[in-house]
């Protein structure tokens, strides 16, 4: 426990925080001065961050923002919040690194959309979190800097890509972050470290700005210690944004309100128990999963669906991800941006060869080869286009399981959060842990991480997916089951 | 044995369409050729990380203009890809282009262009019309060789570009030529580039005898160069194949101070471009409507144009066609058409030593001096016997450069085919008088009667009116004849 701090006030979700700082704007001083206490305490273990905006600079942020929001402060969905920004999505004039040496010393000329929106909002960026390096893991440990720890055992990763956010949220340093999704990266370190993390249906949050991994299946998405406070930050993230030419041409909607009025009408639904994906699961894992599935099929109808593929999903998955990411990564050349090396006498073949073995780090440059290969003439027939297929196939399975049950459930994670370094020696292993996830990214479906359960003082979690823009019915069971479990607003003592 | 094997000609023709307002995925103004270096970016056609690319849908527009124009089949979906190469100019290390193959196509295909060579119409069969971006600049200080570092612009990236390729449908430069003047025409109709702008216009030409490995020279930037690279091309590959030589199958490039192209690299093995579908431009559907309603706004086209001239104006198509091809000598043609109803002489005249003067002075068409009236004042001078025809093409160049009004000229300068007969009769006394040989000669022998009409010619600076003045000297010469007998 840090000394000198109300965890009543830190632990307070954002909803009841915004009626505060509105009646008394002073009060957002206070609270973050609560916050950077815990982050004084408790960074130097975690290491949540990458880039952590110093406290006069915030405060000053604030004191300028109490200034031009006079009259409009209760209008602002998110006055006066601070929140963690995973360091992939563009901040203006803050660096942006990706966790790589390659954009050590970037700064974006300009936001995100996302950030953008948050700044409309009054929200606060307190710092940009640490993450596998181009979002490319599942521990936080291909970070180019340091790994992060799991707030709840230090001796374990956080998950990933998205650890730093994950981190900073449960161990009381942020109240709210957002992180980014390519095949589970939100859903995976917000069940490793026992908070609340939603994955999008993709299209529904821009992408500008969001420095891409694997653009056909990156989403933006909220992280947060309760239903209510990922509902707030998802209704302000979400909605068209001309900028991406893949965002839905749908406005946002108010999600808070249609969380509250499911809660009210309590409609009953119809979940599939993904069967394989809790068998496959590790068994402290798939018992705890199954007791809190037990829990919403005593209102909910339950029934159990098939999912016939195991490993082709893990496949395709990393053989589209790693295609899109070859491409993606291309522009890291050093030329405009980005790590520098001498030009003089040498030819571009030989900077570029200087900048990006320099510059990238071991599982970026394995996913950018393999990417390379797999697009190659003559492999991407083999891989690329049969990788395409199954996702189609996958799609259509989907379609005709979603015509039976209204949401499909499993656990988020089929393992609990392994120590650092475990993963490394099995590197088949970790992309196998990520089958439960990538669905959701493969098909672009929307899906949710809810933490309800600790084994051995580890969290354990489900996850829910639903079809495409029913982003409410995954919030309306998350709260129904956040009202069962009691498992809200809960910080992890880091020790 | 290669007696005279075939000569096969494609091309791939890039245009910038300049005509649009800003650049193909992003909202930055296109009009950068007169920017300081890179100062016409922003995040996206900088490639800057995280930013993503959004269609300018009047580039789509234009595209389909183009496509239709070209009686080309549009595809019904639009469908990116990315093509990846290294290179300091392309800021995101691959090109947003469109490419056939499974699961993505070009915006339009099997179309073709009509050119009108040594009195004759072909068919110039186009392979397709690819939509994409245009790459930043680079520029060296001397040769690329010589060059201690490069410079790059990247006010360019992200222009719109089509790219036009030819089947190898070509047999000559001259056919080359007249494609790429027809093409550049249909453009200039369709108001969707401005083909003088510098680099607005770029040409890859892929040159073969049958049987022999195909060569590409790249970035060829004016027709003339087209025409000269060609044309040396096929001199040095003729002599390769009469040496009993291989022609290499190799990309060269075309140095256009020289005259010469030179290797750049050989073709051995293709480049993998590793092209796939962008996930950042998912496909859209080009509507039947849209396509529909663009077709019809389309305005004349060349080809239309030149077949309303053989019609209306009784020209026929070599004359209709260099006409039209220069869309404001056309419009010149058919201003003074209103008003002068000899169409055959008016179009000589404007096709021959009208359009030499206009290149000989280097003026543009947009602030030319002379108007067709200044033209028509001319042709009726001309007609109504007031000035020769060596008198016009005499007074041409400054008509065309001034924009003198001829009528008012010819007044006050005097300046007029002489048909006064006593006044020439004058004159002609003179010359027979000084010239007892050759009325001698002209006595004995009718023909030599055009030596004397010459001698008054030269004396009256070429004004007399030679019909006249042959008849003076006729009854002249009569009356000689009749004394002597």
């Amino acid at each position: 426990m840090v000394n000198n701090v109300s965890y009543k006030y830190i632990s307070m979700p954002i909803y009841k925080l915004l009626q505060e700082f509105k009646t008394d704007p002073m009060k957002v001083f206070d609270y973050l001065e609560h916050v950077y206490r815990v982050i004084e305490s408790v960074e130097t273990k975690i290491k949540a961050f990458i880039t952590l905006m110093p406290q006069d600079a915030v405060f000053r942020r604030v004191e300028t923002l109490i200034k031009e929001s006079k009259g409009k402060i209760d209008s602002m969905k998110l006055f006066g919040i601070p929140i963690a920004v995973k360091d992939v999505i563009s901040t203006k004039g803050i660096r942006t690194t990706c966790a790589s040496r390659m954009l050590e010393n970037y700064i974006p000329p300009y936001n995100a959309t996302v950030i953008e929106r948050l700044i409309n909002e009054g929200s606060i960026i307190i710092g940009k979190t640490n993450m596998d390096e181009f979002a490319m893991g599942s521990t936080t440990e291909t970070s180019a800097f340091y790994p992060t720890r799991n707030p709840w055992d230090l001796s374990r990763v956080p998950g990933g890509s998205s650890g730093g956010s994950a981190a900073a949220v449960s161990s009381g340093e942020a109240p709210i972050a957002l992180g980014s999704d390519t095949g589970g990266s939100i859903r995976n370190p917000a069940a490793f470290c026992g908070i609340y993390g939603l994955k999008p249906t993709y299209g529904l949050v821009s992408r500008y700005g969001l420095i891409a991994y694997a653009s056909s299946m990156d989403q933006i998405g909220p992280m947060a210690r309760n239903t209510i406070d990922l509902a707030i930050l998802l209704s302000i993230i979400a909605g068209h944004d001309p900028k991406d030419s893949t965002s839905l041409p749908i406005g946002s909607k108010n999600y808070v309100a249609l969380v509250k009025e499911l809660v009210y009408k309590e409609p009953k639904l119809r979940i599939g128990i993904i069967k394989e994906l809790f068998e496959n699961s590790d068994e402290n894992v798939k018992v705890k999963a199954y007791k809190v599935v037990d829990k919403l099929c005593t209102y909910h109808e339950c029934l159990t669906v098939s999912l016939p593929y195991g490993k082709q999903i893990v496949a395709a998955y990393y053989i589209i991800a790693m295609a899109e990411a070859s491409s993606n990564l291309a522009r890291f050349d050093g030329v405009r941006y980005g790590l520098k090396v001498p030009f003089e006498n040498k030819s571009w073949e030989e900077v570029y060869l200087e900048v990006r073995t320099k510059g990238f780090g071991y599982e970026v440059k394995k996913r950018v080869a393999l990417g390379a290969y797999i697009l190659s003439v003559g492999y991407r027939d083999m891989y690329y286009i049969r990788a395409l297929k199954f996702r189609r196939i996958l799609k259509e399975t989907f379609d005709k399981i979603f015509r039976s049950v209204d949401v499909v459930v499993s656990p988020t994670m089929p393992i609990l959060p392994p120590k650092l370094g475990e993963f490394f020696e099995d590197p088949i292993k970790i992309y196998l842990a990520d089958i439960n996830t990538v669905i959701a990214n493969l098909i672009g479906i929307p899906a949710i991480s809810i933490p309800v359960d600790f084994y051995n003082g580890l969290p354990i979690a489900i996850q829910i997916m639903s079809k495409q823009l029913t982003e409410e019915i995954l919030l309306y069971l998350s709260m129904q089951l956040e009202e069962k479990t009691g498992f809200r607003n809960i910080i992890a003592e880091v020790h | 044995m290669y007696s005279n094997p075939k000569l096969l000609i494609g091309l791939e023709v890039h245009v910038q369409l300049t005509k649009l307002k800003s650049k193909l995925f992003c909202p930055t103004p296109a009009d950068y050729k007169k920017s300081p270096p890179n100062t016409h970016v922003c995040p996206v056609c900088l490639g800057l990380p995280g930013t993503l690319p959004v269609v300018n849908r009047k580039a789509i527009e234009y595209a389909i203009a183009v496509a239709k124009a070209l009686n080309c089949e549009i595809s019904d979906k639009l469908i990116f890809v990315r093509k990846h190469y290294f290179y300091p100019d392309l800021p995101k290390n691959y090109q947003i282009s469109q490419y056939i193959g499974p699961g993505f196509t070009a915006i339009a295909k099997n179309g073709y262009v009509k050119i009108f060579v040594n009195g004759k119409t072909k068919i110039i069969r186009i392979r397709r019309i690819n939509i994409e971006e245009d790459p930043g600049r680079i520029l060296y200080i001397g040769s690329i060789e010589a060059s201690p570092y490069s410079l790059i612009d990247y006010n360019r990236s992200g222009i719109t570009l089509l790219e036009i390729v030819t089947e190898p449908d070509m047999t000559s430069p001259k056919e080359a030529r007249a494609f790429l003047e027809k093409l550049i025409a249909i453009l200039e109709y369709l108001e969707v580039t401005d083909p003088r702008e510098e680099g607005a216009f770029r040409v890859d030409v892929n040159i073969s005898f049958e049987g022999f490995g195909r060569v590409e020279v790249k970035n060829i930037g004016s027709i003339k160069d087209v025409e000269k690279a060609l044309t040396y091309e096929i001199i040095r590959q003729k002599k390769i194949v009469e040496q009993g030589g291989k022609v290499e199958r190799e990309t060269r490039h075309w140095d256009p101070n020289k005259g010469i192209t030179i290797t750049l690299r050989s073709k051995e093995y293709e480049e993998d471009y590793r092209y796939f579908p962008d996930p950042d431009l998912p496909p859209m559907r080009i509507d039947k409507n849209f396509i529909e309603k663009i077709s019809s706004t389309l305005p004349e086209l060349p080809d239309d144009r030149i077949n309303r001239f053989v019609r209306q104006y009784s020209i026929d198509e070599y004359r209709a066609t260099i006409l039209v091809l220069n869309k404001w000598l056309a419009n010149f043609f058919e201003e003074a058409a209103k008003i002068y109803s000899n169409y055959k002489k008016l179009a000589d005249l404007l096709i021959t030593d009208f359009l030499r003067w206009i290149n000989e002075y280097e003026l543009m068409p947009e602030n030319l001096k002379v108007t067709p009236l200044h033209i028509v004042k001319l042709l009726k001078l001309w007609d109504e016997g007031v000035l020769s025809v060596k008198m016009v093409k005499e007074l041409l160049p400054r008509v065309i450069k001034e924009g003198v009004d001829i009528e008012t000229y010819v007044v006050s300068s005097g300046y007029m085919r002489i048909s006064d007969r006593e006044y020439l009769c004058k004159v002609i006394e003179e010359v027979i008088r000084e010239n007892p040989k050759a009325v001698r000669d002209a006595l004995s022998n009718p023909k030599a009667i055009n030596y004397l009409v010459g001698l008054v010619m030269k004396k009256t600076e070429s004004r007399a009116d030679p019909q006249i003045t042959r008849e003076i000297i006729q009854d002249y010469l009569n009356r000689l004849r009749m004394e002597g007998s």
